[in-house]
């Protein structure tokens, strides 16, 4: 899956399949308190404890717009490169549930706060432009607990009156591929800029996913089927791998596909219907008479502009154009931002293609091995930046490096003091070396012959005795030049 | 002093001030007076003993620098209020006890004023004439017999029987200045966003607004600058230079332009209505205002735009009394048979039928033409009063079509009701400001009101002109105790 192709067709008999998908991303906006109230926001709180009047719909209570999470909206507009609306308009969408205690979503239906943007997806066989419809605030639900009671349901309206962000794309991804690479850029953007944190497992960031088939080339959309509510990347894909299939067997079979919302079981790996279009809740959208039009001014969305960071795509042509790194490289360096801060504070003081090499590669895998993330690299960029610069000047070699490297991994020690302790200091001294390549050629006097009458390939086991004498630490360079000499 | 509910709020202050009355008389007098009137079943729920410690209280430290120094005052049970039972008058809150404190109440306590109990209006504040109260209906101390108008029903009841000095009410489309008609008082339903909203159970959020009720105009000038302050709670609440409106209260008024709008000479309009506004205008004149013929031509829209708004919010306002989190809760099967037994039990009839038709407008397939229609005509008749007040500084209208009408002479014909609200809506569906006062009597001895609605944030100049006509007007309510055994 991780192939990160474009192009993704079910063959069926003689006839080739394209799917067509496109996503309601739900973001939790990263803020302190609520969309419409005070109350605190911490993910793991004990239930019911972060609900105000507010947020549980008490008699004669009244919604405010937290200005905080409309700045965070605007923000992530700005970096989906979209259309700020200066005037949107807050909608109740009604229905009845037990964990949604006014009887009704205040979300925004026909007067979004942002409208179309898109995102740049670099996938296999190139850039990929993905539309973005909408972006709109709403409120979170409560969370209905079914399982701890066999004869009630518990509510726990922590989550209830949480910001959120949908993020409406355009039905222009192909492949779960694609999913996987528009997911992953939006919350590296939203990451930036500060705006979402994208944490999955805590249900910060999950999709309503839009699939439909057709025959490849056909310029008509399929029906469509929305699965609900997905939370992980890998479960979308599966989600939609699933979903097309039942599609196109459908299609195939002389079947007409319904119009429906449809859930995915994980344990299954099945779609299942949810209710049909006939089924369909009418929501009765209309402006919520508690809150007026929300307006902002150019100063105010000026304000923010000058506010938003160097955004992946931006950065991305910065390294590659200053620092002359491959496009796959700066791909890698800029994918997350606490990855390449680190890469950026790695490089101030040493050099770029060895500091990318070190945390593409060594750093990445040990990282990865553990199991961390790159905040939780347990070698700080300074120390990093020390070891490559003992490499760049020679101190130690890069196979002694790696040796290093592995303790400091234990712990964030100073890459110096490691060499200075355990006498890993390369030895650069041609007179100290000298004597050593004397003693080397002495033991072997008759390889030195052989060498001499031509086997020159018994070059390296020179230089392999040398190293292995020094406990590694000769400067191979050196021994390279002086062992020519003396042999 | 043995005839302490007759005085006025303002005599009342004057004694306290003066130290020739305490609160614990006063107090101790509305409270008897309201024990002894049980049968006008104007209170929903009594706090009379909370009330005697209060004032008590107030006595032994008195600050006497307070607009309201330990004044007893019943409001309108639709202002929550902090650890006393708040019902709206539906079985659905029946026992329903906030946590919480209004805005609007606060803002009475903290000028001194001492709660004696929560007043009887109709259910969620659907109604003009008091009668969907799950609580029962209110009489009109005029007569046992007649309605005391609505929703505001047992506030103007109240003031009227003089249980409470003043009183609060809220007007959603006509919740305060009719009942005030009905029962010879004084309401005004201020600007919407003068007061805030902040703790008043819900029912239409873009037409609810507080005011006060009270036996004259003076009283009801001091009440609206207690309790209109522009509040963060309420983002519909509005941040405006309010006046001192009884400091500032004048009587004159020469020059001052009032309109008089001929599409309200309704089709089949009492002769005494008719009567009545002829002697309004004359009296205008009187106090040297001058007179001009003016048009709202849209108003024949209003009722059922506002039939069409109110309930649309109100279906959405209600959603959340469910059952789930505080209040009736009747049992079911499952979640879906729980809420349909919960609010078919909890709520009445009326308030079943406006859910239904504000449910029914707002449906997909409807949407467009009904609530978005009913949206543009709303613009229109407030184009209208723009327009009007290039010309005119206020408006003067009756208050009613008719008198207070009998108990059940009504309740099973909705439309004659909702016709009762004919001159009151447009008002709201502007939000403007608009103040009833009582200015004569018809055939039967019934009290009649008149309407001035007023530019918006203009309540100084209703007021004013208000004050100026309530002394031509002399009016005299002959409310004779019947109640009283």
């Amino acid at each position: 899956m991780s192939k990160n192709k474009s192009e993704y067709l079910i063959n069926r008999n003689d006839n080739q399949y394209e799917v067509v998908i496109g996503l309601e991303v739900h973001a939790q906006v990263t803020s302190e308190s609520k969309l419409f109230s005070t109350s605190a926001t911490k993910f793991g709180a004990e239930p019911n404890t972060q609900v105000s009047l507010v947020d549980a719909a008490f008699p004669g209570m009244l919604p405010v717009i937290n200005e905080y999470c409309v700045k965070q909206a605007i923000k992530t507009g700005i970096g989906l490169k979209a259309k700020i609306n200066k005037r949107s308009v807050f909608d109740r969408k009604n229905y009845f549930y037990a964990d949604l205690p006014q009887g009704y979503q205040i979300s925004q239906f026909k007067d979004p706060i942002v409208g179309e943007g898109k995102v740049i997806l670099d996938m296999q066989d190139g850039q990929k432009e993905v539309g973005i419809e909408r972006l709109h605030l709403e409120q979170d639900a409560g969370k209905s607990i079914h399982d701890l009671d066999p004869k009630n349901t518990f509510v726990d309206l922590n989550r209830s009156g949480v910001a959120l962000m949908e993020i409406v794309s355009k039905p222009d991804l192909r492949s779960p591929d694609e999913v996987n690479a528009y997911i992953k850029k939006l919350r590296s953007i939203m990451r930036y800029l500060g705006t979402c944190d994208g944490n999955m497992q805590e249900g910060s960031l999950r999709a309503d996913v839009n699939v439909s088939v057709r025959k490849k080339g056909s310029k008509e959309f399929g029906t469509r089927c929305e699965i609900k509510n997905v939370n992980s990347i890998k479960f979308m894909q599966m989600a939609i791998e699933y979903e097309a299939n039942r599609q196109v067997d459908l299609i195939e079979d002389g079947q007409t596909i319904d119009q429906e919302t449809r859930l995915f079981d994980t344990k299954k790996n099945e779609t299942r219907s949810m209710r049909s279009k006939e089924d369909a809740h009418d929501y009765r959208y209309f402006p919520d008479p508690d809150l007026l039009p929300l307006e902002v001014s150019d100063d105010f969305i000026e304000n923010l502009k000058s506010e938003i960071p160097e955004l992946p795509d931006e950065k991305k042509k910065r390294f590659i154009e200053k620092f002359k790194l491959s496009p796959y490289e700066a791909n890698i360096l800029v994918s997350d931002i606490e990855t390449s801060n680190y890469f950026e504070n790695v490089i101030k003081k040493s050099d770029v293609k060895l500091a990318t090499n070190w945390i593409i590669g060594e750093l990445f895998a040990a990282l990865n091995e553990k199991n961390l993330e790159i905040t939780e690299s347990p070698i700080s960029a300074g120390n990093l930046s020390k070891l490559i610069n003992l490499i760049k000047d020679g101190t130690i070699s890069g196979k002694i490096a790696k040796t290093v490297f592995e303790q400091m991994m234990e712990g964030d020690k100073d890459p110096k003091k490691i060499v200075e302790e355990k006498g890993l200091k390369q030895e650069s001294d041609p007179k100290a070396l000298e004597a050593l390549i004397d003693k080397v050629i002495d033991d072997n006097r008759d390889k030195a012959t052989e060498y001499k009458s031509g086997k020159v390939k018994l070059f390296g086991f020179f230089v392999g005795q040398v190293m292995k004498i020094s406990g590694g630490k000769a400067n191979p360079q050196l021994v390279n030049e002086i062992l020519k000499k003396k042999l | 002093m043995s005839d302490i509910t007759k005085q006025s709020l303002s005599e009342l202050v004057e004694n306290i001030k003066g130290k020739k009355l305490s609160s614990s008389e006063v107090t101790k007098a509305f409270v008897e007076r309201s024990e002894k009137s049980k049968e006008l079943n104007a209170y929903i729920t009594e706090d009379y003993v909370n009330a005697l410690n209060k004032a008590k209280k107030f006595d032994e430290k008195p600050n006497l620098d307070l607009k309201l120094p330990g004044i007893p005052m019943a409001v309108k049970d639709l202002f929550c209020t902090k650890d006393l039972r708040t019902t709206a008058g539906s079985k659905i809150l029946n026992n329903f006890v906030p946590t919480y404190e209004s805005t609007v109440t606060q803002n009475i306590w903290n000028e001194g004023a001492i709660l004696i109990g929560k007043l009887n209006c109709d259910e969620f504040a659907m109604g003009s004439s008091n009668e969907t109260s799950f609580f029962g209906n209110v009489q009109n101390p005029i007569d046992k017999n007649l309605v005391p108008g609505g929703s505001s029903g047992g506030s103007s009841s109240a003031v009227a029987a003089q249980l409470t000095p003043i009183t609060i009410g809220t007007d959603t489309g006509g919740s305060i200045r009719q009942p005030a008609s009905f029962t010879g008082t004084v309401g005004l339903k201020p600007t919407y966003g003068s007061c805030s909203r902040y703790g008043i159970v819900a029912f239409a959020s873009s037409l609810d607004q507080a005011g006060p009720m009270a036996q004259n105009v003076k009283d009801c000038a001091l009440l609206q600058e207690i309790i209109s302050t522009y509040d963060e709670k309420d983002s519909t609440s509005i941040d405006f230079k309010r006046n001192v409106y009884s400091k500032e209260l004048t009587k004159d008024i020469k020059g001052k332009k009032i309109g008089i709008p001929k599409e309200y000479r309704v089709d089949g309009m009492p002769k005494e209505i008719e009567d009545l506004w002829k002697k309004g205008i004359e009296y205008a004149k009187d106090c040297g205002a001058e007179i001009i013929d003016i048009s709202l031509p849209h108003t024949n829209y209003a009722l059922p735009t506002y039939y069409i708004v109110a309930p649309a919010e109100a279906s959405s306002n209600l959603a959340r009394y469910d059952g789930v989190k505080y209040g009736f809760r009747a049992e079911g099967e499952n979640l879906i048979d729980m809420y349909e037994k919960t609010r078919s039990e909890g709520f009445g009839a009326e308030v079943q039928r406006r859910i239904m038709i504000g449910t029914y407008v707002l449906s997909s397939g409807y949407y467009d033409a009904y609530y978005l229609k009913a949206q543009k005509v709303r613009k229109l008749i407030k184009n209208d009063f723009d327009d009007a007040y290039k010309k005119v500084d206020a408006i003067l209208t009756p208050s009613t079509p008719s008198s207070a009408f009998k108990i059940g002479e009504k309740t099973n014909d909705p439309v004659s009701m909702y016709l009762n609200d004919i001159f009151t809506v447009p008002v709201n569906l502007a939000g403007l400001p608009g103040i009833s006062i009582p200015a004569g009597h018809d055939a039967k001895g019934y009290p009649l009101g008149l309407q001035i609605i007023g530019k918006a944030f203009d309540e100084q100049n209703i007021l004013n002109i208000a004050y100026a006509m309530e002394e031509k007007i002399d009016f005299k309510n002959n409310i004779t105790d019947w109640w009283i055994k």
